[in-house]
């Protein structure tokens, strides 16, 4: 007798709908800013429920949100969409983290110094002053006198420094050479800049010397390869065909960079320059060694200690004398006033960039 | 006012390199002598020779001569600068000094080497020169708006009128309508046209309709191969070099079996 298997059931019809289609399952929208709201919502009931310290509860809270969102995306889209979003997350944790730094400066420096600031304190300096009152005229004018003097040192060294490296060095020996130098003063330290000053200064005045050019020096010292770097590079984005164009008038090459290449590149450079000294404007250790500390105001540079902002706000932190309180207030104050400079002088970098830049297209 | 070019036995060198070998070539004065060849041939690098503009590379020399009216370019006291003021040149891309408005980028020529001009006279240069590059009536309500607010073709003719501003006897032109639309080329051809009554020009071009439309007598370059060095296959009369040239070689540029 013959046994018929029994009839085995019709094969399912292939389903091709999910490998072709170009649809696929996706979070919504809201769906990063409700996980941030949910790990708010966790870091509250943490912090102020429980008791837990606000660390304790910003660390779990955040902990929470970067499991969540890419498990969430894991079940609903996939692993391809959840490693990009656990991918987001982090990236946007540590961008984060790094804004936390700054601000908390800014808001620290603006909470603690506001209160310094007075006309008394613009325009008075430490003279004959023991406790409450006294300013900083004497560490303002020291300080732009001193910055305006560097500048003056470095802007020129610099700029022609640079120009002879685009387009007379044409990588020759020499043009190498003072790359590799520029490249190493980068990295010297502010101290370091500060000892030679002072050095320089003794040879000719003998040891004990304080003079507000030192500090000028010193400064320039570590400006010049800013200067040198940032010319180089706006220098070099001047299309060569603008220098043929003036060559093939007959213009000479000198006549060319003073009148075609340098007004092209004018924007880039003033950026340039007010970031060189935005950047030099708060040293502190090489002023401390060659300018000097003083309570009074002093408009000689040849002559004598001067006063700077970023020097006046550590002696008044460090030797407050018998009136701490309002010693720190005051150099809380001439913190906020130095920040208050390189915002104004980031400030007029972009209206001159903006400004003198070649319009059109 | 325009003068003949007479180039005699001229080798062109970059560093060791040998760019353009042995050309022999008379320009004649107020005509259009084009240059045409395929790429790499050498036509370019032989037309900046002409204004000492190949110099600008460091390495860059030659032998032999280029006679300007009877005077030699390539003298040991002729002075470049001096020579790119007689010699003027069009580049293919338009460069239009992005920092100055219209005028003065018409102006520059005198400008950049400070030869002061009353208002009145700078004023008519700027119209003259603009006229005769065909742009006045485009530009003339906004002289004082910057070079680089004009179209492709409107910043080359700009480019035109700043070199015949200086009033050069020879004017070279590198390719002008190469990265233009039909429609400004055209416009750029009967101004060579024009120009030609004043100038001598020599026009660079890889177009063969626009070599045989503007120019009186032709030149044919070419290489005999990769890293070889160009030479000067043939000259003549334009009608005759696109009708019946000597050269085997010319004749399959000209027919398109190379390029």
């Amino acid at each position: 007798m013959s046994i018929q298997a029994p009839p085995r059931p019709a094969a399912p019809p292939l389903s091709n709908s999910n490998s072709n289609s170009l649809t696929a399952n996706q979070l919504p929208l809201w769906a990063p800013k409700a996980t941030v709201a949910g790990a708010i919502v966790l870091v509250a009931g943490l912090h102020f429920v429980i008791g837990m310290g606000l660390v304790g509860a910003v660390l779990i809270g955040w902990l929470a949100a970067i499991v969540a969102l890419p498990l969430w995306s894991l079940l609903v889209e996939g692993s391809r969409k959840a490693t990009d979003r656990l991918a987001g997350v982090l990236i946007a944790s540590a961008f984060a983290l790094a804004l936390i730094p700054l601000v908390s400066i800014v808001w620290k420096v603006l909470d603690e110094g506001a209160s310094a600031l007075s006309a008394e304190f613009f325009t008075f300096s430490m003279r004959n002053v023991l406790g409450d009152g006294g300013g900083i005229y004497h560490a303002l004018v020291g300080t732009l006198l001193i910055t305006f003097g560097a500048s003056v040192i470095s802007i020129p060294i610099g700029l022609f420094t640079s120009i002879y490296l685009v387009e007379y060095g044409q990588d020759n020996r020499l043009a190498r050479w003072i790359t590799f130098l520029v490249d190493v003063m980068t990295g010297i330290p502010s101290i370091v800049a500060g000892l030679f000053a002072y050095a320089l200064f003794a040879v000719f005045f003998g040891p004990g010397v304080r003079m507000g050019l030192g500090g000028s020096v010193a400064l320039s010292v570590l400006m010049i390869p800013v200067v040198v770097r940032s010319c180089e590079e706006m220098i070099k984005l001047v299309p060569n065909e603008l220098r043929e164009a003036s060559y093939a008038l007959g213009v000479p090459k000198w006549r060319t960079i003073l009148k075609i290449v340098l007004p092209t590149a004018l924007a880039g450079i003033v950026t340039g320059v007010t970031l060189a000294i935005a950047r030099v404007i708060g040293e502190t250790a090489p002023l401390l060694l060659i300018a000097g500390s003083t309570a009074s105001v002093n408009f000689n540079m040849f002559g004598g200690r001067m006063q700077t902002l970023p020097v006046f706000a550590f002696s008044q932190q460090s030797s407050p004398g018998a009136f701490p309180d309002a010693a720190l207030e005051r150099a809380w104050g001439a913190a906020l006033v130095l920040m208050l400079i390189v915002m104004v002088l980031n400030l007029i970098a972009r209206i001159i960039s903006f400004l003198f830049s070649p319009k059109g297209e | 006012m325009a003068k003949s070019i007479d180039v005699s036995d001229l080798d062109i060198y970059y560093g060791d390199f040998l760019a353009v070998q042995n050309v022999t070539i008379p320009i004649a004065a107020r005509s259009v002598t084009a240059f045409i060849g395929p790429s790499g041939c050498g036509k370019s690098t032989f037309l900046r020779s002409l204004n000492r503009m190949h110099e600008v590379i460091p390495g860059a020399r030659v032998e032999g001569k280029v006679l300007i009216d009877g005077q030699d370019l390539y003298g040991a006291d002729v002075d470049p600068v001096a020579v790119r003021r007689q010699i003027g040149m069009v580049f293919q891309r338009p460069n239009p000094f992005p920092t100055m408005s219209i005028s003065d980028n018409v102006l520059a020529g005198q400008k950049l080497n400070s030869k002061r001009m009353k208002k009145a006279d700078a004023d008519e240069l700027v119209e003259r020169s603009l006229l005769r590059a065909n742009l006045w009536n485009e530009v003339k309500d906004r002289l004082g708006k910057p070079g680089s607010s004009l179209s492709g073709g409107q910043q080359q003719r700009l480019c035109i009128a700043r070199a015949i501003a200086v009033q050069p006897e020879v004017l070279l032109m590198d390719e002008p309508c190469s990265a233009l639309d039909p429609i400004s080329t055209s416009a750029i051809e009967d101004l060579i046209h024009e120009l030609k009554e004043d100038y001598t020009i020599v026009i660079v071009t890889h177009n063969m309709q626009q070599a045989a439309r503007v120019s009186e007598d032709t030149a044919f370059f070419n290489l005999a191969g990769v890293g070889e060095p160009g030479h000067l296959i043939e000259r003549g009369k334009t009608s005759k070099i696109f009708s019946n040239p000597d050269d085997p070689a010319t004749e399959a540029y000209i027919q398109g079996r190379f390029g």
